[in-house]
């Protein structure tokens, strides 16, 4: 009993760390989207489309649907954001070879559409801040979210890029290896570092949208079923406490 | 005129098949316990909880597509081109949740009250029974989307028969229909998911039921309701006509009829088990990972192994037991001892009280440990393992099935406290 006692306490102090050490090692920003700005969202589909839809499919959701949830007439969205043969009711996928893609990459570039669901809109917003120069890798950058990701910098036109600080350290096994502890803009991109955040914020919210078309849609009418269900409980209660008063 | 109709009507009916006969005798006239608490809501809403499974799975299968190469992309189609598909599949997802939490639930209750101890061992083994098929139709039912938890999770249990000795690579072989999971596998698990294994949950509910009111439902006292015939007073038997299959043989006690008393009395825990089923739907459809994991998010791929696979959060106690145990094989029959050990129940416990209201500190005491250890092994089947997390694994491991052991032990000569002749309330 007392073993068991001594176990159960340590696990109350414990377990709040692994929980945390589960989330994994690196710090994430805060990505604050919000879904009920169609300007960001447009905005968002717009950068999309433009810098990312080459390689990565949105394969499981629809230009129609987009261009409707978004507030985009058919026409704009046709002229502006399908750069396939695609028309507006197909599903978003690019014109890129999955087996010429993994030859070019090392891996084919995932489909996005449920991206933010898999790893989380504040994963992509840091993910999209942490490219930095290494010359060691194929396209000369590298990521401290997601190391030796296979993925040039696609944003650098817009944010420069950043050049990385080294702390060098040695392991346990007296091995010597070098981190990245901090991350410098060389402020060679179009955009001013408030803007790039914006951008890559837009992008997020649409990625977030992408990953949950109607989640709108499911809160607020979520209102309306749990307002029903409490009246429905209060006379369910009164009608169960008339039927119990001649028991009682 | 309408009503002469209607009457007749049944008399037509109530002429061919015992209509109106089965309705008195399982709800308008079917004795029930005056003091069952908040513990006895769970048996309705798990009734309820099968209907919703069962109603959002036929339309889920109406726009499903059970091949390894459609899968997928036909759940993503149901959660956006199918109107209200996403509430469908959001009912369908949490309501296996749901179910495992009011059945958890629901065992409780018996575990408590001792409703599982003589003349009701039947009643429990059809209910331990409906929560083994439960599980495997839940285990079934995760590999259909085809995300990358489903995939890894079902390769990690099914492996775990590869454990057997002499026949266990067969028998995996057998169980994925493949040497690796596939499409061959989705295509069984669909089959077993939406019609065999349904199948048999509703048909030993149906049993489990007919047990119950063949001998009646313990409650919160543990103390019968039947008592030998013209012994009871007229007050406690009160002012209630009940069916004679029930009163012919016995007198009944502090007894009203299950309808409308206990009819009202679940609609209203319906409606409160809603509100919490509803918020979750709406408000929170991936449980904070627990009820849709986020790995599932990426569709199924064999050469991708995800850092780390646990299982959907109802099987984590057992799974927990599993890794605790260096050995494989050994581990394998503890995970499967765990549940088995449950079915033993009823004979395990040799106490003539029932109720954890009259029973001995020790049975108490026991009690709290077992549920304590249970939801320790849950936490951690959850979590990575690392040797400090393995080493209270296996503390709760001992606790769990410590349980039973020291069950046997101390209540062959319980120390309890006097029954109540009539039920308090």
């Amino acid at each position: 009993m007392k073993k068991l006692m001594i176990a159960l306490a340590a696990l109350c102090f414990t377990l709040p760390m692994f929980a945390f050490a589960a989330g994994g090692n690196v710090h994430l920003e805060k990505a604050n989207y919000d879904l009920s700005d169609k300007a960001s969202l447009q905005n968002g589909a717009k950068l999309f489309m433009n810098y990312c839809f080459a390689c990565h499919s949105t394969g499981h959701q629809r230009y129609q649907r987009v261009a409707t949830d978004l507030g985009i007439p058919d026409e704009l969205m046709r002229e502006n954001l399908i750069f396939t043969d695609s028309k507006i009711g197909d599903l978003m996928h690019n014109s890129m070879d999955k087996k010429e893609s993994a030859k070019w990459f090392g891996a084919a570039p995932p489909d996005l559409t449920l991206e933010a669901r898999l790893r989380g809109a504040d994963w992509i917003y840091t993910y999209l801040h942490s490219f930095y120069v290494d010359e060691s890798r194929p396209f000369g950058v590298n990521n401290t979210v997601f190391p030796d990701v296979g993925m040039p910098h696609v944003l650098e036109e817009l944010q420069g890029i950043s050049i990385p600080t080294y702390e060098i350290y040695t392991d346990a096994d007296g091995i010597e290896h070098k981190k990245v502890v901090a991350l410098t803009s060389d402020e060679s991109g179009e955009m001013s570092s408030d803007e790039y955040d914006q951008a890559v914020l837009d992008l997020v919210n649409f990625l977030v949208y992408a990953g949950e078309p109607n989640k709108l849609e499911r809160q607020s009418l979520g209102v309306w079923v749990l307002a029903f269900l409490f009246v429905l409980f209060i006379v369910s209660y009164l009608l169960k406490k008339e039927y119990w008063r001649d028991i009682h | 005129m309408l009503k002469k109709l209607v009457l007749d009507g049944i008399d037509w009916v109530d002429a061919r098949i015992p209509m109106t006969e089965t309705w008195n005798k399982h709800l308008a006239q079917y004795p029930t316990p005056v003091n069952f608490n908040f513990w006895y809501f769970f048996g309705s809403l798990a009734m309820l909880v099968l209907v919703n499974q069962i109603l959002t799975g036929i339309w889920l299968t109406m726009h499903y597509n059970p091949s390894a190469e459609g899968a997928f992309a036909s759940i993503e189609y149901i959660m956006r081109d199918v109107p209200y598909g996403w509430l469908l599949r959001y009912m369908h997802s949490t309501g296996a949740s749901a179910f495992f939490v009011v059945i958890y639930l629901h065992m409780f209750r018996g575990l408590i009250y001792g409703s599982y101890q003589k003349p009701r061992e039947l009643i429990w083994i059809f209910g331990m029974l409906i929560f083994l098929v439960l599980m495997a139709e839940a285990f079934m039912g995760y590999l259909l989307p085809w995300g990358q938890m489903s995939f890894w999770g079902a390769q990690v249990i099914i492996s775990l028969f590869g454990a057997i000795p002499i026949i266990g690579d067969d028998l995996t072989l057998w169980i994925r229909g493949d040497y690796v999971i596939s499409g061959a596998t989705l295509n069984r698990f669909f089959a077993l998911h939406v019609v065999a294994l349904p199948l048999a949950l509703v048909g030993l509910v149906f049993l489990h039921i007919i047990a119950l009111h063949e001998v009646g439902s313990n409650n919160p006292d543990g103390v019968e309701i039947k008592q030998k015939k013209g012994t009871a007073s007229e007050e406690a038997k009160g002012k209630f006509t009940f069916h004679k299959q029930y009163s012919g043989k016995k007198d009944i006690i502090d007894a009203v009829p299950f309808h409308p008393y206990f009819t009202v009395k679940d609609i209203m825990g319906v409606a409160g088990f809603l509100i919490c089923f509803a918020a979750v739907i709406f408000f929170i459809p991936e449980g904070g990972g627990y009820f849709l994991e986020p790995p599932n998010f990426e569709a199924a791929n064999g050469l991708k192994t995800p850092d780390h696979i646990a299982p959907v959060w109802y099987y984590t106690p057992y799974y927990a037991i599993l890794r605790a145990i260096p050995d494989k094989l050994i581990g394998v029959v503890f995970f499967g001892g765990s549940i088995a050990i449950l079915f033993l129940l009823p004979w395990l416990d040799r106490c003539k009280v029932k109720s954890i209201r009259y029973r001995s500190w020790k049975h108490k005491l026991n009690i709290t440990q077992f549920i304590i250890c249970f939801i320790v092994l849950g936490v951690l089947g959850a979590l990575p393992a690392t040797p400090l997390l393995t080493t209270i694994a296996q503390v709760a491991s001992v606790g769990y099935f410590g349980f039973f052991i020291a069950l046997w032990v101390y209540s062959k000569n319980e120390k309890t406290k006097p029954l109540p002749t009539r039920l308090t309330h």
